[in-house]
This record gives structure tokens, sequence and C-alpha cells, in this order.
């Protein structure tokens, strides 16, 4: 009962504080968010309230037993959700600010909705959304079940989950309404950001938490890079984010750090975010979700050490590339650029890891449409992770730079790599966590791949041609010494280049939202009539914390025995 | 599971490590040459660049690399060989006067190539990329100056300007606002619209437009000439063509007898070199509009 006052109290105190402050608040926006704030409190309140179980507390004894004997999947499964509605969110807010580009008019001529504001909550969207609920919730499923143990701290996990929603929608409720640092992809403000510190430093505990009450004798290498990526991303959001607000109760703050340390630091973190968000994070992913699909053993243990490793030590190093040819300092420029050359095969290092896992597998590609979406993957981050590398030399920078060679770049990597290998990971995810025999249709996954393709290829080629063409017209110098174009002229001739890029995101929107009505069915408990394809067998008794005992210690813990002790009996 | 279980795994006849995981094994395939080799090489690519370009840094400053190399360095040689490439033409330019330019083919070609790229980086934000103006901003293709269009006069535009604030030399007349300053009824605006609107020939004549015909010879014509056809010494416009710079509908015609307008331009002969502000003259002129001089010495009295 002391419990549930407790709780209940608090929500009730956080709400009221939150409203309260709204009096004092130094400007609209603040207002606002506190206002979402109060609203989540009072949700917590309502929710806390009628959940709360009365029964244990009038009798004593816990009206619901947790099975220990299974797995901690509900923050996975909201969090699969949760990367579905913030994809939808994330792609059409991509193609709405493709076709602005294209058609300005779709500004609408307000400033709720100009690209400026639009363009941060896209990439947010896409990169923290999406990409960071896939993360979350793949690093729970995956952390279990390599460790084999429930996940540390039950309710931390639950706080992590939601908090973290709520942090998504304080940073994109914050971009409309015109909140931002102007650090790109670190756009909240001072409040969101400590609230996210909060959050991911308990997603860190119940991460090493499970790490450290596992019951394999080795950590798993998906493991060490989900954990790299944690820590990672912990240090870099907090150093980048250092900053001074104006008041306590506006959302006004200034950064630290001025000028070109200011450039730095942001681009230090900026491009680790590439790093450890979208490749370390996602080669986690790709290191449990491809051997498990292609029941295939990782090609090599030797690279994944030394791959990981030599990734981890270089990558953090190679920011300053984004600073090419500005006010920061030559030395800084050169060591960017060859540490960045340096990481081409520390990164190839996960593709060739990856795809060679197929050995003795490799007819999978033409009767397994989800390996396929991962292989295609593992191509596209061996592309980007080429790529990369070749723009960050200062000879290519001076072409593709501020050019939309950069877009074309960043989008194979993300639509490709990250945006694929999430869908692969998903389409694995839903019929075992929601007990289902397999998905409503493998075949509809072959649409969506092959939508999807089609839009990257239409997207990234688009955005190649222009932005070659668009840096060698700003500098095209005639033969008597001057500019050939005009600023004016250059944005005319990219045009027809934003249609196609337009017309590429709408193919890759359209697959995905075959997706979304694939995954529904499939949790509505809907078989499509098909001829069937191939996928990988999934054995439901065998996914237990530890299977053979599993009956005996749920006996055990039904009889009123701690689940520990069971286990420990059980081993 | 804990046990270290190695076995040679069938398809490929690797061994693996022996770990296990939710039954994930791991082979124990040696690094792929290639790929270690690779990565060797880069390491020594990264190595022998930073000998060669600034790169470590030291207690007060950075290694300036063997080759003394500057980003800083290198642009200043490229501005200079630009700068030297074009001293001697623009000079050459800079001496002889703009009138006689066009005697000079070769000086002439330069000077309009020149003054292209000058009117790209300075003049397209208003009078667009091909010249062609907007709401405001005069078509600079046409023959239709306000100020005249023969080479002097252009460059006297351009270098001072119009209607800039505190210089004595500038292109400088205010037509007054008529509705506002309350100089004219609203029904005298209406019918002074009816005229300017019937003798550029958009609407027929009728009462209205006799009206307005007598307000106009006794408010407008003074500047706009009694045939309305503008005088450049005030930079008024002809009325009764179809080349409108705020427009010739009947809203746009009566705001500009109501409030009259008032438009800018900066002096560029403060923000560029006389030789630049020559070259931009001599494109313009070039552009399909440019008069020949004998007809404005005349016109404009100079």
């Amino acid at each position: 009962m002391d419990d549930v006052l407790l709780k209940s109290g608090g929500w009730l105190l956080i709400g009221l504080i939150a409203v309260l402050t709204i009096a004092a608040s130094a400007d609209f926006g603040f207002s606002v968010h506190l206002a979402i704030i109060a609203a989540a409190a009072f949700v917590m309140l309502v929710v806390t309230l009628r959940n709360a179980d009365y029964g244990a507390i009038a009798t004593g004894v816990p009206s619901v037993v947790v099975d220990h004997g299974r797995y901690d999947d509900d923050p996975v499964r909201w969090g699969v959700l949760a990367t579905l509605f913030w994809g939808v969110a994330g792609f059409v807010a991509g193609l709405y600010i493709a076709l602005q580009l294209a058609f300005p008019a779709l500004n609408l001529g307000l400033e709720y909705t100009s690209f400026g504001r639009l363009r941060p909550l896209h990439t947010s969207a896409v990169i923290f959304a999406f990409g960071g609920n896939a993360l979350i919730a793949t690093s729970f499923y995956v952390v279990q079940r390599t460790c084999r143990a429930r996940l540390a701290f039950p309710s931390l996990a639950r706080f992590v989950f939601w908090g973290y929603q709520l942090f998504i929608v304080l940073a994109a409720t914050g971009y409309l309404l015109g909140i931002t640092e102007s650090r790109e992809y670190a756009e909240p403000e001072w409040y969101v950001d400590l609230w996210l510190t909060v959050v991911w430093l308990s997603y860190a505990a119940v991460f090493i938490g499970t790490i450290v009450k596992r019951r394999e004798p080795h950590i798993y290498v998906a493991n060490w890079f989900y954990l790299s990526f944690i820590i990672t991303v912990a240090m870099l959001h907090v150093v980048n984010n250092l900053s001074i607000p104006v008041s306590l109760a506006g959302s006004k703050s200034y950064s630290l750090f001025a000028g070109v340390q200011d450039a730095l630091t942001q681009w230090w973190y900026g491009h680790n975010a590439v790093g450890f968000f979208l490749t370390a994070g996602f080669l986690a992913m790709m290191y449990y979700f491809v051997p498990k699909q292609a029941e295939r053993p990782i090609y090599s243990y030797r690279l994944s050490i030394i791959h990981f490793w030599s990734l981890i030590f270089l990558y953090i190093w190679a920011g300053p590339h984004h600073l090419h040819y500005t006010a920061l300092p030559d030395w800084a420029q050169t060591l960017g650029m060859v540490f960045s050359i340096m990481l081409w095969m520390p990164s190839w290092g996960g593709m060739i890891n990856g795809l060679m896992t197929l050995n003795g597998a490799w007819d999978k590609v033409r009767t397994d449409p989800i390996i396929r979406m991962m292989v295609l993957a593992l191509a596209f981050y061996g592309m980007s992770t080429f790529e990369g590398p070749m723009l960050s030399i200062k000879a290519v920078n001076s072409l593709s730079h501020y050019t939309d060679w950069t877009i074309g770049h960043v989008h194979s990597g993300a639509l490709g790599w990250n945006g694929m290998i999430t869908f692969a990971c998903v389409y694995y995810l839903v019929p075992r966590l929601w007990s289902r025999s397999r998905l409503y249709s493998l075949r509809m996954i072959n649409w969506h791949f092959w939508l999807a393709t089609l839009g990257i290829v239409l997207y990234a080629s688009s955005m190649w041609v222009a932005g070659i063409m668009q840096g060698l017209m700003w500098r095209e110098y005639g033969a008597d010494g001057y500019l050939v174009y005009s600023f004016s002229e250059v944005v005319a001739a990219m045009q027809p280049y934003y249609l196609i890029r337009a017309a590429g995101g709408l193919l890759y929107l359209s697959g995905f939202a075959i997706m979304i009505w694939n995954v529904a069915q499939t949790i509505r408990g809907n078989l499509r009539d098909e001829k069937p394809l191939n996928d990988a067998t999934y054995n439901p008794e065998a996914d237990r914390p530890l299977p053979q005992i599993a009956r005996a210690g749920v006996r055990s813990i039904r009889s009123g025995g701690s689940p520990d002790a069971a286990v420990a009996a059980a081993e | 599971m804990a046990d270290e279980k190695k076995r040679i795994d069938q398809p490929t006849g690797t061994e693996t490590v022996g770990h296990e995981w939710d039954g994930i094994e791991e082979l124990n395939t040696p690094l792929p040459r290639w790929w270690l080799w690779t990565l060797y090489a880069t390491i020594i690519w990264a190595i022998a660049y930073t000998i060669f370009y600034p790169a470590w840094p030291m207690v007060s400053k950075a290694t300036a690399g063997a080759l003394n190399w500057s980003s800083r360095g290198q642009l200043e040689q490229q501005l200079a060989a630009e700068r030297a490439n074009r001293a001697p033409i623009l000079r050459a330019i800079a001496a002889t006067p703009i009138d006689q330019l066009a005697a000079k083919p070769e000086l002439m070609q330069a000077a309009v190539e020149g003054g292209r790229a000058a009117f790209r980086v300075n003049c397209v934000q208003c009078h667009g990329s091909g010249a062609a103006g907007s709401k405001g901003y005069p078509n600079l293709n046409d023959d239709d100056w306000l100020w005249g269009g023969d080479i002097n006069a252009i460059h006297y535009t351009i270098e001072h300007g119009v209607r800039n604030p505190g210089h004595g030399q500038t292109r400088m007349s205010q037509m007054p606002a008529f509705g506002r300053d309350a100089l004219l009824q609203p029904a005298e605006i209406d019918d002074l619209t009816a005229y300017v609107r019937t003798i550029s020939r958009q609407r027929p004549l009728d009462n209205s437009a006799k009206r307005g015909a007598a307000l106009f010879q006794a408010n407008c014509a003074a500047c706009h000439g009694a045939d309305a056809k503008g005088n450049r010494q005030f930079g008024a416009p002809n009325l009764t063509d179809a080349i409108w710079l705020y427009g010739g509908d009947d809203d746009s015609v009566r705001k500009s007898i109501h409030d009259a307008r008032f438009g800018v331009m900066p002096r560029w002969g403060e923000k560029l070199d006389p030789a630049t502000v020559k070259m931009l003259a001599v494109y313009v002129h070039s552009l399909g509009g440019g008069e020949r001089e004998t007809l404005q010495i005349a016109q404009t009295g100079k």
C-alpha cells in the first residue's frame, strides 16, 4: 500500500510542480514542454493507480507471478512498436522536406512547417527515434539471450523505454516550436539533454547489470558492440551538450565552447554519433540476427576482435574531416583525414564477418527474404564505409563538401544499412515476440525489399549526380578567371534531381507501409495464404534463460522458492 | 553449454572456437590476408602523410610537415596567381575611358566576361540570374531605361546607386504619395488610375479617364511628361508602354499613385573597385538594350 501511495504521490507532485512552473516560464516553448511533462506525469499517476495490485495489498500474495523461466520481453515488444511508429513519422517528414526542396511553396509560409524546423525533426526521428528504439529493443532482446539471463532491474528497463519516448516527444515538439541548440543531431535544449542523460545512464545500468548476471562464461561480440555504443554515446552526449542555461525557467542555453573549439566538439560528437550509434550499435544487431537467421556460425572470431578494437580506437579521432578547409587548424584536419582512411578496413571487417557468415548458406539469399535484406544492408554498409573514407580525403572533400553528395552518402548508409538491417531484425523478432508460427507473409518482404532497394538507388544516384554537378558548378572558373555560375543557377539546376530523390523517398516509404501492414497482421495472428518461403527455424522451448531446467525452475518458484535459488538448484 | 566444444564446421571445413551463445557459434577463420595487408597499407600511408603535412600537435604548435604546406598558404598562392593573370587586362580596362572600350575588342570581351562574373555575385539577388528583373527590380535586357541606357548613364547608376541616403551624387527622385498624404481625393485617384490604364491601352477611354487626363496634366506631367512617356532625369518611367516595374493592373497602379514607390539600389562604387564597376556597366550595356552614346547626350543634356 505504501508503495502505491508513494509512487502515485510522486507522480502527482511532479505533475503539479510542472504545472506551477508554467507560470514562471520565460518563453512559450518552455511552457509547452512543461505542459507535456505535466501531462506525462498525470498519465503515469492514472496508470499507477489503475495497475496497482490491490489484491496483493489485501492478501499479501501477488496475483501475477513473474515467470522467471522466460525472458523479460515486454520492453522489447514496446520497442519494436515504437520503432515502427517513429519510423513512419521520420520517413514522412523526410519525404516532405525532400518535396520542400523541389517545391518551396510547401513551406506553407509558416514558421512551424519551414524546412529549417522540419529537417531536424526528420533527422532526429529517423536516427534517435526509429534507430534508437530499434537499438534499445534489440539490445534488450540480444543481451538476455546471449547472457542467458533476464534483464537486470526490470522497472528501470521500463523507465528507459518510456523515458526515451518522453525525450523524443520533447525533442520533436521543441524543433517545431523553434527550441534548438543549433547543434546538428544534438538540437534539443539543456533540460531535454539532462533528461536524456538520466535515461541513458539507466539504460547503461540495465544493460551492464544484465551482462554482470550472465550465465555464459564469455561475453558475445554483439554485446561488445552494444556496450561500446552505450558508453561512448553517453560520453559524446554529455560533453557536446555542456551548456549554460540563460534561465532555469527558460529553454535557451549557450554552449560552453566557442568558435572553432565549439565546431570541433560538435563534429567530434556528430561523427561519432554516426560511428557509435549508427555503426557500432547496428553492427551489434547484425552480429546476433545474421547468424540466427542464417543458422550459421560467425565467419571469424579473430576478425571480430581485431575489427572491433580497431574500429573503436580509430573512429573517435575522425570527426575533424567534417571541418576540412575551415578555421580548424591544418594539423587537426590532417589527423581527421588519416584516421578516416585507416578506418576503412576496420569498418569492412564487420561487413566481411556478416557476409561470410553466409558461407555454406548462400542459397538462402535466394530463398529467404530476410537474409536477402540483411545481405543488402551489409552491401550498403560496405559501400558507405568505403565512400566515407574517400570523402574524407581533402582533395575529394573540396569538391564534395556542402554539396548533396554528402546527403547521398548519408542516405546510402541510413536507408541501405540502418534501415534495411532494422527491417530485417524486426521481421525476425515479430513472430517470436508475439508467439506466432511465422510472419503474416514472407512474400510481402520481397515487395518491401524491392521497393526499398529501388528507392535507395534513385535516392543515392540522384544525389551523387546532383552533388558532383553542384560542386563542379560552384568551382567552375572561366578561362578569364571568373566564376561561371551564380549560386541561383546552381540551385535551379538541382530541381530534376530533387524530384528523383523525392520519388526514391516515396518508394522507400511505400515499402515501409507494406511492412507495417505485414507486422500488424502478424500481431493480430493472421497468416497469409501463400506459397511457403524459407525462414529460420524457431523453437520457443529453447528460447528460455535455461531451457532444460526451465520447467523445474518454474515449479520451484510456484511452490514458493526464490527464482535464483531455483536456478541454482537446477544448475 | 559452458564447455569448450570445438568442432569442425561441415560446410566450410573450419574449426569453431568452442563458444556458443543462444545457438550462435564462431569459426576460427584467420584474418583475410588482403584485409590485413590493406589495413597495414592505410596505416603506413597515414604515417607517411603526417610526415609531409602539418599533423602532430606539440607543446606550442603542431609539426609543419616536410612540404611546409598550409591551407592558407595554398589559398594565397592560388589567389595571387589569379590576380596576376588578370592584372594586365584589368589595368588596361581601368586606364581606358568607358566609352572607348568598344573600340578595343579584346578589352571589351574581357570586360563583358568580368562584368558577367561580378553580376552573378552582386546583382542576381535582385535582378535575377538572367537579368530579367522582377517586381520592383527592372529588367536589364530591354531598352526601357529608367535613368538612361547609354554606357555612361549605366555606369553612373551602378557607381552611385539609386536613392542612396546621404550620398549627394546618387540617382534621386521621389514621387509624391498622392493618396497617403491626401494630395488627391480617393475619387481623383480612381480617375488618374483609369487614365494611366487608358494611355497604356488597357481600357477604353471613358469619363473617368477623361477626368484623369486633366489631373495628370496638373499633377504628373512635370515628371512623367505631358505625353506620359517618362523622363530619365527623374527616373520617371514611361507610362504608355506595356512595361511595368510594379505592375500595370488596376490595384498596382492605384497603389503606386496612392503610396508612391521608392526603389533603391546600392552604390557599388563604394563596394567594388573602379575596374569592376566599369565591367559591370559594359556587361549590362551589352545585354541587348544598351543605347548608343549620341542619343543620350542630347536627351540627358550632359
